[in-house]
């Protein structure tokens, strides 16, 4: 059972764009630049020209750790959690879960893809490996 | 006088600390009295010397273990009567709250200032309570900070994000599993000399193996031991430590940083923000890492260790593995006595200021069967990923 994020003006793009298959990460009309966690500001340039923009969903895994504690009584098998960065950009990255493989086939640098996981009104992506 | 850096101007005079217990049947009140008595006394003031009280991160305000006395109460308790005080989470990690007090003495807003720290966080797990869990700390929907962005993906405690530090340090460096395991067990060595220590049982390569594995790369050794206990330290402006009962500790230079406030984005995941707290103190100081005499570093976790000592200067980057190979450079005959009362992984987690206590310590010459040879100068640093402090100390 996963704990769903509130959701608000600036976090509903990305909680939600997978709904129709969309991860969208907020980016800079003036600088072009991407960042994350979406705010009303770029942290880059200070410009409030901010929209959230559809990536390609690609990126590698950074680093990774199997989780073998149960934090909460729904625990049943370890899982993987990874800091992932997208293509799109260096730097553009986020905490996310490696899933549909085994944890140990799960590797640093490894190219990883998004998939969406339905829960009520949120679609939280994560990662498989890439073809 | 130095005017650039006014730290130098400050002193500890005094230190305290309440049992550790794990758990304590003493109330964290109770706690919290008996180390600031404790320091008070060691410095040979009395409660109406002291004029400036603070703690990181001060009174959370919601029964938490993590914090449940603040500066207000301490003040109120103990009848001070206090020109300045303060606390606040949003700092440079547990040392921020020596840090305030430092910087209260050097604007001259207190000539003697309490600073202490207690945290129940052992009654806290003994009573069943969740307030520890991440999940349950906000409502339903989470829209914390920083937490909203972790615990959708089932990140519910800090030793996940630090794992993938360890896997990454491993993976650049070729760090092994020995050398993280290197840092609990010197802790365990030093915690068996120290009668307050909560882990005192032996601990063998194997021991440290076959213990559960949380996150990997780390097990339950790598993570710090809950407790209940306060410690306390005073604070005096130096010109008024001279004729005090112990002689003055100075704080030779104090250096704090907050990189990236996201545990995902720290520029460099293999460094975090130690490196610039250790530099912002460096640059305050002639003294060099080679002065060091002993190093007091965060262990909340093993590899957060490993990566102040990096960060540091104290070995080179990315060579804190082969630093701490075998165990010798970092035990109390080596070159570099490391987290000499047991550290947090078997001293017991104290948050921050246990490092300083020791410090103290080990420079009074008081560290009984745990004590090193003379030293002079001790490092204390607190803090991983974005938030990280480090102080210097030195004996006159």
């Amino acid at each position: 059972m996963r704990k769903l994020p509130l959701l608000s003006a600036e976090t509903r793009p990305f909680w939600t764009g997978g709904e129709v298959g969309e991860l969208r990460m907020h980016r800079c009309e003036d600088c072009s630049r991407f960042f994350h966690p979406p705010a009303p500001i770029c942290r880059h340039c200070s410009s409030l020209n901010v929209t959230p923009t559809p990536v390609s969903g690609r990126g590698r895994v950074v680093t990774f750790t199997i989780n073998h504690q149960a934090w909460t009584p729904e625990f049943t098998e370890p899982y993987v959690v990874a800091i992932v960065e997208l293509e799109e950009q260096a730097g553009l990255r986020f905490l996310s879960n490696v899933v549909n493989c085994s944890p140990e086939a799960v590797e640093i640098g490894m190219p990883v893809t998004v998939v969406f996981e339905n829960v009520e009104d949120v679609w939280i992506p994560l990662f498989e490996r890439a073809a | 006088m130095d005017t650039r850096f006014l730290e130098k101007n400050v002193a500890i005079t005094g230190i305290g600390q309440s049992e550790v217990g794990r758990p304590s049947s003493r109330s964290a009140m109770q706690l919290t009295v008996d180390a600031a008595l404790e320091a008070i006394a060691d410095a040979g003031l009395d409660p109406k010397d002291i004029d400036g009280v603070c703690s990181w991160p001060g009174d959370n305000s919601n029964g938490s273990s993590f914090s449940p006395v603040g500066p207000l109460s301490v003040m109120t308790m103990l009848g001070l009567n206090c020109n300045w005080f303060s606390g606040g989470y949003e700092a440079a990690g547990p040392l921020a709250g020596v840090m305030n007090g430092v910087m209260a003495i050097a604007s001259g807003m207190a000539n003697h200032v309490l600073v202490f720290r207690t945290i129940t966080e052992s009654s806290n797990r003994t009573s069943g309570s969740k307030d520890q869990s991440l999940a349950a700390k906000s409502g339903p929907r989470d829209g914390n900070f920083m937490w909203q962005w972790c615990t959708p993906f089932n990140v519910l405690s800090v030793v996940n994000i630090t794992a993938m530090y360890a896997a990454l340090h491993m993976k650049t460096y070729g760090t092994t599993p020995e050398q993280l395991a290197q840092i609990a067990l010197t802790t365990r060595r030093n915690a068996q000399l120290n009668p307050k220590a909560v882990m005192r049982k032996p601990m063998t390569m194997d021991d440290y193996f076959a213990s559960k594995m949380i996150s990997t790369p780390l097990r339950m050794f790598d993570c710090d031991v809950h407790c209940d206990a306060s410690t306390a330290i005073v604070l005096s402006r130096r010109d008024m430590a001279k004729d005090l009962r112990q002689p003055p500790i100075r704080i030779e230079a104090i250096g704090a940083a907050m990189n990236q406030p996201y545990l995902w984005d720290q520029v460099d995941l293999t460094a975090n923000a130690m490196p610039d707290a250790a530099n912002a103190m460096w640059a305050r100081t002639d003294l060099k890492p080679a002065d060091v005499d002993t190093a007091q570093l965060y262990d909340g976790f093993s590899i957060l260790t490993m990566m102040w000592l990096e960060g540091l200067g104290l070995c080179p980057k990315g060579g804190s593995g082969a630093f701490v190979e075998g165990g010798s450079r970092i035990a109390l005959n080596g070159q570099l006595p490391l987290n000499t009362n047991g550290g947090q992984l078997s001293g017991g987690r104290t948050h921050g200021m246990g490092y300083v206590h020791e410090a103290c310590t080990q420079l009074w010459g008081r560290g009984g069967e745990r004590q090193i040879r003379e030293p002079r100068v001790a490092v204390c640093a607190a803090g991983g990923g974005p938030l990280a402090g480090s102080l210097l100390l030195a004996k006159d």
